[in-house]
């Protein structure tokens, strides 16, 4: 999918004085938002876009797929096949309007989370699951699709991210980088040290910090004192909140970030205002910590329903769309739930596959007594 | 309360209550470890009743977390901190390796580092990557550190209450595989020293040495060979560092054969340092080498293949058989 953005200007630092914005809720900073919550589209000095009805139908399937992918998934948690799974119900606006913006030639730094963003990239969705499955630690080629594998340690890929894009830029390419985390995130010295990194050698990298308020029971109030778009201006790199429940000002505000470091204008901080609508992951229970009138309340902002209602008061999408829609979301969690099923264990011999690339001789030496007592139990057996 | 049937989540619990009551010095602190009373419910409904000030949400920062509770040390406090999976430690592994293990001694022993670093560790859970891990004798390499690992939850009781106690730093590695097993904790007992080694099950033909989540699979494996008319003596050590090797000596003088189990990769581990200075002390006791059961020369595999990496009944019968074949 191409997406025209007028956007590509450097985008300044939001200033709440500035004229003819829409009005952010009170006590909160502002928000770059395209799409009300109610789906009626409104304008944004700094960051437009103008898409075209298929391309506006495109953004809306990709968020459909991907929550009914995500919803699957946690059935799958939850019918044993899954050891665990990161939900990103509430996220999608955030994942789909970024993942879209990023080019093909473009490197994308995942944190455990990013499945919508994973489907942006080309990446098979069952290939996600099976470190969910406990068959593999990764399960897809990263530079297959410029997707690198997941990351639990948390903020640890911010720094990659950063060491990614010092190679781009002194290898005089014009594509960038993005590297995903949450607000927990944003305490984790890596991410501090990523943020000097980047500005101090200018890398292209755009850091998305998708701020679905949680990070597991602790709120964003137990990591900053300020809203996390701020920071960017003490490393020197501009930083904006935009509407992460918004898909289209998602989407214009990482083209721009992401047209600016291809353009040699250095890092920028873009932050998600979203919602983590479940459980942290499937072990989490969030009614420990968390009300439900919170969740309500992000409900009534729900990404996919915006951009329903937007498509539908334009007659950009009928019920022919919509009907197709929900039967490819059927087959897709149809395809899922087989390719897991039939997901088979790893050989035993894999604990020794691959831990170093020019071979080691303890590891062959523990291979081979490993594989002799496997096989005593084969002889006992028979 | 006195004698009573506890999980060791229930025992931390317990122990972490008394701390703080008693000591208004303690802190909790950690992610996590306030409404939600932590990942494993370890400090459940500890900040209901102690407060915001004592039992803390930190920032999701690992090297803030030991970083700050340094300085907590420095200034009087006793910190009790938790980490929230061993493979989450190593943010924090700089503050810890550099700095909290050595300011005794730079200082000339006039300040002391009274904290404890709480660590979930181990596998057999069916987790994802970094929630697995056996990082102790990572830690236990390191001058200045005391490392120690509670099997059942008598001892988590007292160990972590002479934890907390100690001028030292210490490294409290738990054994979440078995958070929920139940035994019985006298919190009226007087107990036995940090650093001592306990006779989990006394016999004669060899000794079985393991720490942590590992004694109970001895404890199966002496139980299973004993059908064979095996009599194994199983060492729950208790402490990694100091390790108590006189109690090993003693064992092994009267079984002359030793096999050491743990879930840490076994080179370089510690079983590596028992198997060396138990030959240098026993040479001439020993029937049989040193032999070690533990993990292998490879990262903790996906939960799929945990089974197969894990030291089980079988690799420790093994290593019983080829011991006792000398
Ligand atoms: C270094 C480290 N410490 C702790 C954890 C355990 N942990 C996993 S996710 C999480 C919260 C993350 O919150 P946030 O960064 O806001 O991302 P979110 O999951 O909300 O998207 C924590 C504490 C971890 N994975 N890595």
């Amino acid at each position: 999918m191409t997406v025209d953005s007028t956007a590509a200007r450097k985008p300044r630092r939001s200033s709440s004085k500035r004229a003819g914005k829409p009005a952010a809720s009170p006590g909160q900073p502002e928000l770059v938002q395209l799409l009300t919550p109610e789906g009626v589209r409104v304008e944004h000095p700094d960051y437009s876009i103008d898409l075209t009805p298929e391309e506006l139908r495109g953004l809306y399937r990709d968020m459909v797929l991907t929550r009914r992918f995500d919803a699957e998934a946690t059935t799958l948690q939850r019918q044993g096949e899954l050891g665990l799974w990161a939900s990103l119900l509430g996220q999608e606006a955030a994942q789909i309007g970024s993942g879209r913006a990023t080019r093909p030639d473009d490197y994308v730094f995942p944190t455990y989370r990013e499945h919508g963003v994973a489907w942006c990239r080309g990446v098979d969705p069952t290939n996600l699951l099976g470190m969910f499955r406990g068959v593999n630690h990764g399960g897809w080629d990263p530079n297959e699709n410029n997707f690198h594998l997941y990351t639990i340690v948390i903020g640890s890929q911010a720094l990659h991210a950063t060491g990614y894009a010092m190679g781009v830029a002194k290898d005089g390419a014009d594509s960038a980088v993005i590297a995903y985390f949450g607000d927990g995130a944003s305490s984790q010295g890596d991410v501090a040290e990523a943020f000097t990194f980047s500005a101090v050698y200018n890398a292209p990298v755009v850091f998305f910090c998708q701020n679905n308020q949680w990070a597991i029971s602790e709120p964003t109030e137990r990591q900053t004192r300020v809203p996390l778009y701020q920071r960017a201006q003490g490393y020197g790199f501009p930083g904006v909140r935009v509407d992460g429940n918004d898909v289209l000002a998602v989407l214009a505000v990482t083209k721009a970030a992401l047209e600016r470091a291809r353009t040699g204008q250095g890092p920028m901080l873009i932050e998600a205002f979203t919602y983590r609508m479940g459980a942290h992951t499937t072990s989490d229970d969030p009614t420990k910590y968390r009300r439900d009138e919170e969740r309500e309340q992000w409900e009534a902002k729900d990404p996919i329903l915006r951009l329903r209602a937007y498509l539908e008061s334009e007659g950009n999408a009928d019920e022919t769309f919509f009907a197709g829609l929900e039967t490819e979301a059927d087959a897709l969690a149809k395809r899922v739930r087989d390719a897991v099923r039939s997901m088979p264990d790893p050989d035993n011999m894999a604990i020794f596959e691959n831990i170093y690339a020019d071979g080691h001789a303890l590891v062959d030496e523990e291979r081979a007594q490993f594989a002799a007592y496997q096989a005593s139990f084969a002889e006992e057996s028979n | 309360m006195a004698a009573e049937k506890l999980s060791i989540v229930k025992a931390i619990n317990a122990s972490l209550r008394t701390a703080l009551e008693t000591d208004p010095k303690v802190l909790i602190m950690g992610e996590d470890v306030g409404k939600l009373g932590g990942v494993f419910r370890v400090t459940d409904g500890l900040q209901k009743d102690f407060g915001e000030d004592r039992v803390i949400d930190t920032p999701l920062a690992e090297s803030g977390i030991v970083g700050t509770a340094i300085g907590l040390a420095l200034r009087g406090y006793r910190p009790v901190v938790e980490i929230q999976f061993d493979g989450f430690v190593f943010p924090a592994y700089d503050q810890i390796v550099t700095q909290l293990a050595k300011m005794h001694a730079r200082a000339l022993g006039k300040i002391k580092l009274p904290v404890v670093i709480r660590i979930p560790y181990g596998g057999a859970i069916g987790a994802v990557e970094h929630h697995s891990e056996s990082p102790e004798a990572l830690f236990a390499h390191v001058p200045g550190l005391k490392c120690v690992s509670p099997s059942n939850a008598a001892d988590a009781y007292w160990m972590l209450q002479q934890a907390i106690q100690s001028d030292d730093p210490v490294i409290f590695f738990e054994p979440k595989r078995r958070y929920h097993d139940r035994s019985e904790v006298d919190t009226e007992a007087i107990p036995g020293p940090l650093h001592a080694a306990r006779t989990a099950r006394p016999g004669t033909d060899l000794t079985l040495a393991a720490y942590g989540p590992m004694v109970k699979t001895c404890l199966e494996a002496a139980a299973a060979a004993e059908e064979e008319g095996k009599s194994l003596e199983v060492l729950d050590l208790r402490s990694m560092s100091p390790i108590d090797f006189d109690a090993i000596q003693a064992s092994v003088e009267k079984t002359r054969r030793l096999v050491i189990v743990h879930e840490a990769p076994v080179f370089l581990g510690t079983g590596s340092e028992i198997a060396a200075r138990i030959t240098e002390r026993c040479f001439y006791h020993l029937e049989a080498p040193v032999l070690r059961v533990g993990g292998y020369h490879a990262p903790y595999p996906p939960s799929r293949l945990e089974d197969e990496y894990l030291p089980g009944l079988d690799r420790v019968l093994d290593a019983v058989d080829r011991a006792l074949a000398y």
